[in-house]
C-alpha cells in the first residue's frame, strides 16, 4: 500500500505491506535507524517517537494508519552540531550507558515536558487540578514507559530535570 | 503477523458495512490488537481502521457526560470536566499503562482489551478463550494473576482494564451501533460476561457491532478513590484494584459505589457489599463485614490465593480513606 509520512519535515513516499509497523517503516524503509526496537510489544519504550506532537510506541502502530501524519524521531530533534536541550542535558549528566534506550528516552521526555506544560496530571500528582511540576517523582512516573536495561535512571531523571529547569529559566 | 486486508473507514456507516464480512476486526489505537496479532493470538483477515472517525468528542449533556469511543486515554484523563466531576476516572486511567500507550489507547479499545493470562498469549498452550474446547492451562498451572471470583472450570482469566473498573463504579453505559443501523445502550453491568463454558465470548457485543460512546450519569458528590495494588509502583497491571465513590452524611455512609479489578473476568460490583455499608457509622468491624460479603464465594487457584487477603485489606484501606474526616483527596 502507498503511504506518505512526513518524518522530521521530510516527505517519504513508501510502498508498504499493511503489516509494516510505523517503527519498521521509519527504520527499514525511510532508513532512519536512530529509533530503536527493543521488545516490539509496547513494553520498553525504545521505539518512542512523536506523531503530530504526541509520544507513542511506534512498534504498536501500523504505518498505513499514519498516512499523512508528521513524525518526529531523535534525528529530527537536533544534530551533533545543534543538540536539542534534552540531548545536551543527557550528555551533561551522563544520562546513558550503552545508549540503546536513549533515543526513546529523549523523544519521550521531549513530549512529556509538553504534557507537564499543558497541565496534565499523573498517577503521583497529589491533586488533579495542577499545576504539574517536573519533580523527581513526577518524572519517574511519567517516564515509566521507558525502560533502561543499564539502569541509568538516576542520571536520566537528572538530565530531564536539568532540561526542564533550563526551560523555566529561559521562559 | 498473518497477512490482512487494510480498509480505512471514512464514516461509521462505512465501518459498520465493512464489518459485516466475517473475519473483520476494527482497529482503533491498535495497542492491544497489534500485540495479539504479532503473537498470532488474533488473526483477523481484514482490519477496518476506525481511528479517523468522528468519535473523539467529550460532551456534557443533561444525562451526564458522553465520551466518544475514540477519545484517547490521555485526553480523557486530562479533560477538565472529568478531572472535576469524575476524578475517579482520571485516576484509574492515569494508573494504567504508560504515557505513550495512553496517547494511542482509546476508550472503546480499552473496554475491549483482552486478558493478560500468559497462556492466552502462548499459542503452544491449551486455552479455551483462544481456542474453545482446548482446555485451560492456567488451572493447575501458573495462576498468580488469575480470578478469585466468578471463574469457571473453563477459564479463570481476569479483565485487565483499570478504566473499566472506574466506569463500573460510576454506573456507566455503553452506546453500540449495529451494522443494520440500530443503536442501543447497554449498562456496563450487563456489557461484560462471566466465562461460564464460553470464555471466548467476553461481552454482549454482536458480530459487527461497534462501540460509539461511553455515557456517564451525572456525578454524585462525595469522595472518589481509585487504589491499584501491583507488583511495581508504575507500568504494571493490577493484582487487585478498588474504585470507590462514597458520600458521608452526619457521620454515616450515605452512598457507596464500589467496583473491583483484578478479581474476576469483568469489573466486579456487589450490591450486598454496598448495602451493608449504607446508613452505617464507619468502623474496622464494618469494613470487615463488607469484605466478608465480597469474598464469601472467593476461591483461590494456588498461586493467586494471596488475592483473597489482599482484596480484604485493600477494601478496608479504601473505605478508611473514603470515610475519613479530613479534606484531602479527590472529590466530585
Ligand atoms: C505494556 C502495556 C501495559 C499496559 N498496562 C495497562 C494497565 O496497567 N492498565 C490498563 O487498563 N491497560 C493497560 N494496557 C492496555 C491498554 O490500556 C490497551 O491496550 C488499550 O486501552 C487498548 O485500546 P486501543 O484503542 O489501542 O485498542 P485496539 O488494540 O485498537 O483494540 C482492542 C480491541 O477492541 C476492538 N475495538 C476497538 N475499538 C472499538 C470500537 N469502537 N468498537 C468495537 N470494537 C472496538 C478491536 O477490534 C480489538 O479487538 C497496557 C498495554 C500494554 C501494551
Ligand atoms: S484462564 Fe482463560 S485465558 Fe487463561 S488459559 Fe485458561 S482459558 Fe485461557
Ligand atoms: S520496541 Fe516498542 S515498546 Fe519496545
Ligand atoms: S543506557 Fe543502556 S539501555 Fe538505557
Amino acid at each position: 500500500m502507498h503511504v506518505t509520512l512526513t518524518i522530521n519535515d521530510t516527505k517519504h513516499s513508501l510502498d508498504l505491506d499493511p503489516r509494516t509497523t510505523l517503527l519498521d517503516a521509519i527504520r527499514s524503509h525511510a532508513g532512519l535507524t536512530g529509533t530503536k526496537k527493543g521488545c516490539d510489544h509496547g513494553q520498553c519504550g525504545a521505539c518512542t517517537v512523536m506523531v503530530n506532537g504526541r509520544r507513542i510506541n511506534s512498534c504498536l502502530s501500523l504505518a498505513v494508519m499514519h498516512d499523512g501524519d508528521a513524525v518526529t524521531t531523535i534525528e529530527g530533534l537536533g544534530t551533533p552540531e545543534a543538540l536539542s536541550p534534552l540531548q545536551a542535558a543527557f550528555l551533561e549528566t551522563d544520562g546513558f550507558q550503552c545508549g540503546y534506550c536513549t533515543p526513546g528516552q529523549i523523544c519521550s521526555a521531549t513530549a512529556m515536558l509538553e504534557e507537564i506544560r499543558a497541565g496534565w496530571p499523573s498517577h503521583v500528582s497529589e491533586t488533579l487540578d495542577g499545576p504539574a511540576l517536573p519533580t523527581e517523582a513526577e518524572i519517574a512516573e511519567r517516564m515509566s514507559g521507558n525502560l533502561c536495561r543499564c539502569s541509568a535512571y538516576p542520571n536520566i531523571v537528572a538530565a530531564i530535570r536539568l532540561a526542564a529547569a533550563e526551560r523555566e529559566d529561559a521562559a | 503477523m498473518r497477512a490482512f486486508d487494510y480498509i480505512r473507514a471514512g464514516s461509521c456507516k462505512d465501518a459498520l458495512a465493512e464489518a459485516e464480512t466475517p473475519g473483520t476486526a476494527f482497529i482503533a489505537g491498535g495497542t492491544n490488537l497489534l500485540d495479539l496479532m504479532k503473537h498470532e493470538v488474533m488473526t483477523p483477515a481484514r482490519l477496518v481502521d476506525i481511528s479517523r472517525l468522528d468519535l473523539r468528542g467529550i460532551t456534557l449533556t443533561d444525562a451526564g457526560l458522553r465520551v466518544g469511543a475514540l477519545v484517547s486515554n490521555s485526553d480523557l484523563a486530562a479533560d477538565p470536566l472529568v478531572r472535576r466531576h469524575w476524578p475517579l476516572l482520571s485516576r484509574a486511567l492515569l494508573a494504567g499503562a504508560s504515557g505513550q500507550l495512553r496517547n494511542k489507547a482509546t476508550t472503546g479499545g480499552n473496554l475491549l482489551q483482552r486478558t493478560r493470562c500468559y497462556y492466552f498469549y502462548d499459542t503452544a498452550m491449551p486455552c479455551n478463550k483462544r481456542e474453545p474446547g482446548s482446555g485451560c492451562a492456567a488451572i493447575g498451572g501458573f495462576n498468580r494473576i488469575h480470578a478469585i471470583l466468578g471463574a469457571s472450570e473453563a477459564c479463570i482469566a481476569t479483565h485487565p482494564s483499570d478504566m473499566a473498573v472506574a466506569l463500573r463504579a460510576l454506573s456507566a453505559e455503553v452506546e453500540l451501533l449495529a451494522p443494520g443501523g440500530g443503536r442501543r445502550q447497554v449498562p456496563l453491568a450487563a456489557f461484560y460476561r462471566l466465562p461460564g463454558d464460553t470464555p471466548h465470548v467476553e461481552t454482549v457485543l454482536e458480530p459487527g457491532e461497534m462501540i460509539a460512546a461511553v455515557l456517564l450519569p451525572p456525578a454524585e458528590g462525595g469522595r472518589q478513590i481509585y487504589r491499584k495494588v501491583r507488583d511495581r509502583a508504575s507500568y504494571a497491571f493490577a493484582l487487585v484494584s478498588v474504585a470507590a465513590c462514597l458520600r458521608m452524611e452526619q457521620g454515616r455512609i450515605a452512598a457507596a459505589a464500589l467496583a473491583f479489578g483484578g478479581l474476576a473476568h469483568m469489573p466486579w460490583r456487589s450490591a450486598d457489599v454496598e448495602g451493608t455499608l449504607i446508613g452505617e457509622v464507619p468502623s474496622a468491624a464494618l469494613f470487615d463485614r463488607a469484605a466478608d460479603l465480597l469474598l464469601a464465594e472467593a476461591k483461590g487457584q494456588g498461586d493467586n490465593d494471596f488475592k483473597i487477603p489482599l482484596a480484604r485489606r485493600t477494601l478496608a484501606a479504601v473505605l478508611a480513606e473514603a470515610t475519613a474526616e479530613d479534606t484531602e483527596g479527590d472529590r466530585a
